[in-house]
């Protein structure tokens, strides 16, 4: 199980919402993917350039690049079985 | 207009700020364009022209008004959108690169997003923003925004951020197109935007009796007065064109400058020599009657006088016409050849009345004719009812007095009398009608024509007929002699027996001179016989009295004779034997 995951966690300034979601996102990705992920997180306010190109509309929005398929999750992630299955570590 | 209506405004206090939109027609209707710094939604259904028009709206905005402007497509990408708008000469590649304008596909694919939780657009804001903000647009297009609907499932956070985007475009002060789909009834799918839009404008695509019409329509406009007419547009090379329905009133400036009709002897009926320039005629009558040959040398004339006129024909092809009209000594190929003709030829079944109109429109604009004529209008009764077709020419004479065009109409009439004051009720509208009628009678039939009015001026009241001649066209002065009105061959033949009357007529009267001139000479020879029985008679006469005369001068001698040989006797002897 030598899958890397590169994630992209897409915010706009350091609301409540976006921290929470990076929260969620560290606490699944240390339970799950122990050391075979990277998260990037990529302040749109900062850099608003950058949206067009992974089509960003609603933030914040996770990002899994890699491994295929591009999937988009979009909210604060609250909801862990739905990160989950949207980032294929779990099967439904 | 648009320019006139800009002009105006500082005068006003504090009105509505206006975008012209640079789509012909429209700014006119909205007088203005659309109100600036705002969010205006194009709804209709599908294949209605909402992307042509907005992606109109920011080309003009870039080229015309020097307004950058952002399209975010959410249906189209970016190079399709390229490849749809090229026929119409837009280069989408080239605004882009001169950064003009800037266009964003957004994908929205329900599949590759799960939800999570509490989210908002801002991604969406930023973006947008971004774009704005890197070409320093004033326009921005987005297209269509209900699509995130079908992307995103939670409903009332779209709602709720719809609402702020839209309020986010107004502090942006940027003038925005939003598109949506119409949903039966309602203007759009999700009811929303209407609502938030200061302006609504729709769109609609019609087909009655499988004409199909485009129409638009202003909904609603915040602040404004805007003209709520349904309006026909047109979508063609040049893009969209929009046509206000009706001109609001009724102040179009007069000339009492004549245009010659191309016929003479039509001329010489109406005083001064012709109809008034700007004004239009309605020249009626039977199927051959010559109407197109009458609206020809109308076309003729002005060509002649270095004026271009605009043909339309909806019956002939203009080949047919130019070989009709050569019959009769008319030539239309060199004005054509000159660029001073132009004909415009289409079947009335082409398109609906609404989008001849246009069309009629825009070739006149694009032409700048001084004189037009449309033949005949009564075709397009096919593609409309009587009003609709009323309305469509009312539109179509309001136009014409405004750009000062002359314009003939010729008119099909059917045999009855009740259409004799109603030809495709314009009867009243236009200034001069000609109405040519059938005069039949011994077994044939002529053309009998006469002025049915002409608004402010006298002209003649009597019926010519109208006669087609190889050399052109001609009014003859008809016969009216004991046996009523005669024309055709029966006044040919009037005239002709006139004439044989009148031959006769000097014959008899030379005859009768000779006849005078005999008995004179008789006379006069008798007068010289009984002179001469006279001078014989007198002569007789004469005689008688000389020889009674010589009688008596001979008695004379002889009794003198006897008297002296009785004196002497010696010389009795001879005498006495004698007594």
């Amino acid at each position: 199980m030598e899958k890397e995951y590169q994630l992209r966690l897409y915010i706009a300034g350091k609301t409540s919402r976006s921290v929470s979601a990076l929260n969620n996102l560290k606490k699944y990705c240390e339970e799950h993917l122990q050391g075979q992920y990277s998260i990037e997180v990529i302040d749109l306010l900062l850099n608003p350039q950058l949206a067009e190109g992974d089509q960003i509309l609603a933030i914040p929005t996770l990002v899994k690049k890699v491994p295929e398929p591009v999937r988009k999750i979009i909210g604060d992630l609250s909801n862990k079985e739905k990160v989950l299955v949207g980032l294929d570590i779990r099967q439904l | 207009m648009a320019e006139n209506l800009k002009t105006k405004k500082p005068t006003e206090i504090a009105k509505l700020a206006k975008t012209p939109t640079g789509i012909s027609g429209l700014d006119e209707i909205t007088y203005g364009g659309l109100p600036s710094g705002r969010p205006t939604l194009i709804c209709g259904t599908a294949g209605c022209g909402k992307t042509l028009f907005s992606l109109e709206f920011i080309v003009r905005g870039a080229l015309e008004y020097n307004e950058p402007g952002v399209f975010m497509a959410f249906e189209e990408k970016a190079e399709e959108l390229a490849t749809n708008v090229a026929s119409l000469g837009f280069d989408l590649k080239k605004l882009e690169k001169d950064k003009l304008i800037r266009l964003d596909y957004v994908h929205v694919d329900k599949n590759e997003i799960a939800e999570t939780g509490e989210y908002n657009l801002e991604g969406l804001f930023i973006r947008l923003g971004y774009a704005i903000d890197s070409i320093g647009a004033k326009r921005v297009v987005l297209d269509t925004i209900e699509n995130l609907f079908s992307g995103l499932s939670n409903q009332a956070i779209l709602r709720a951020e719809i609402r702020r985007l839209f309020q986010w475009l107004k502090e942006k002060g940027v003038t925005a197109v939003i598109t949506g789909e119409r949903d039966g009834q309602s203007l759009t799918r999700q009811g929303l935007e209407e609502y938030v839009s200061d302006c609504v404008i729709l769109l609609d695509h019609r087909v009655i009796e499988q004409i199909s019409t485009r129409r638009l329509r202003v909904v609603k406009y915040r602040g404004s007065l805007h003209g709520t007419n349904e309006y026909p547009f047109l979508i063609d090379d040049d893009g969209i064109s929009v046509l206000p329905v009706t001109s609001l009133n009724l102040d179009k400036p007069v000339s009492s400058e004549r245009l010659s009709s191309g016929i003479p002897s039509l001329d010489g009926m109406l005083t001064k020599g012709g109809f008034f320039k700007g004004s239009s005629i309605l020249v009626s009558g039977t199927a051959g009657t010559g109407k197109t040959s009458v609206a020809a040398s109308f076309a003729n004339a002005a060509c002649s006088r270095n004026e271009k006129c605009l043909f339309f024909a909806f019956e002939e092809s203009p080949q047919q016409i130019i070989r009709n009209m050569k019959s009769i000594g008319m030539n239309l190929q060199q004005h054509l050849d000159k660029g001073r003709l132009k004909f415009y030829a289409s079947r009335p079944t082409l398109y609906g009345l609404e989008m001849h109109l246009v069309a009629i429109h825009k070739a006149i604009r694009k032409f700048k004719p001084q004189v037009v004529v449309l033949d005949p209008i009564t075709n397009l009764i096919t593609v409309g009812s009587v009003s609709e077709v009323k309305s469509m020419l009312v539109r179509l004479i309001d136009f014409f007095q405004a750009e000062q065009i002359t314009v003939m109409f010729t008119a099909l009439s059917l045999n009855n009398i009740v259409n004799e004051q109603t030809d495709e009720g314009v009867s009243s509208l236009v200034d001069a009608w000609i109405l040519i009628r059938d005069i039949e009678s011994n077994g044939e039939r002529n053309k009998g024509l006469y002025i049915m009015k002409s608004r402010g001026m006298a002209h003649s009241n009597q019926v010519r007929e109208f006669v087609i001649t190889e050399k052109g066209l001609e009014l003859v002065d008809v016969f009216i002699g004991p046996e009523g009105v005669l024309t055709g061959s029966a006044r040919v033949e009037q005239i002709l027996r006139e004439k044989t009357g009148t031959v006769l007529q000097s014959h008899a009267l030379t005859r009768k001179d000779r006849e005078i001139l005999r008995k004179r000479t008789v006379l006069e020879a008798k007068i010289a016989s009984l002179k001469s029985e006279f001078e014989s008679a007198e002569e007789e006469l004469n005689k008688v009295y000389v020889e009674e005369e010589i009688r008596k001068s001979v008695l004379n001698d002889n009794r003198k004779k006897i008297t002296e040989l009785r004196r002497d006797p010696l010389s009795k002897k001879g005498n006495s034997s004698s007594e």
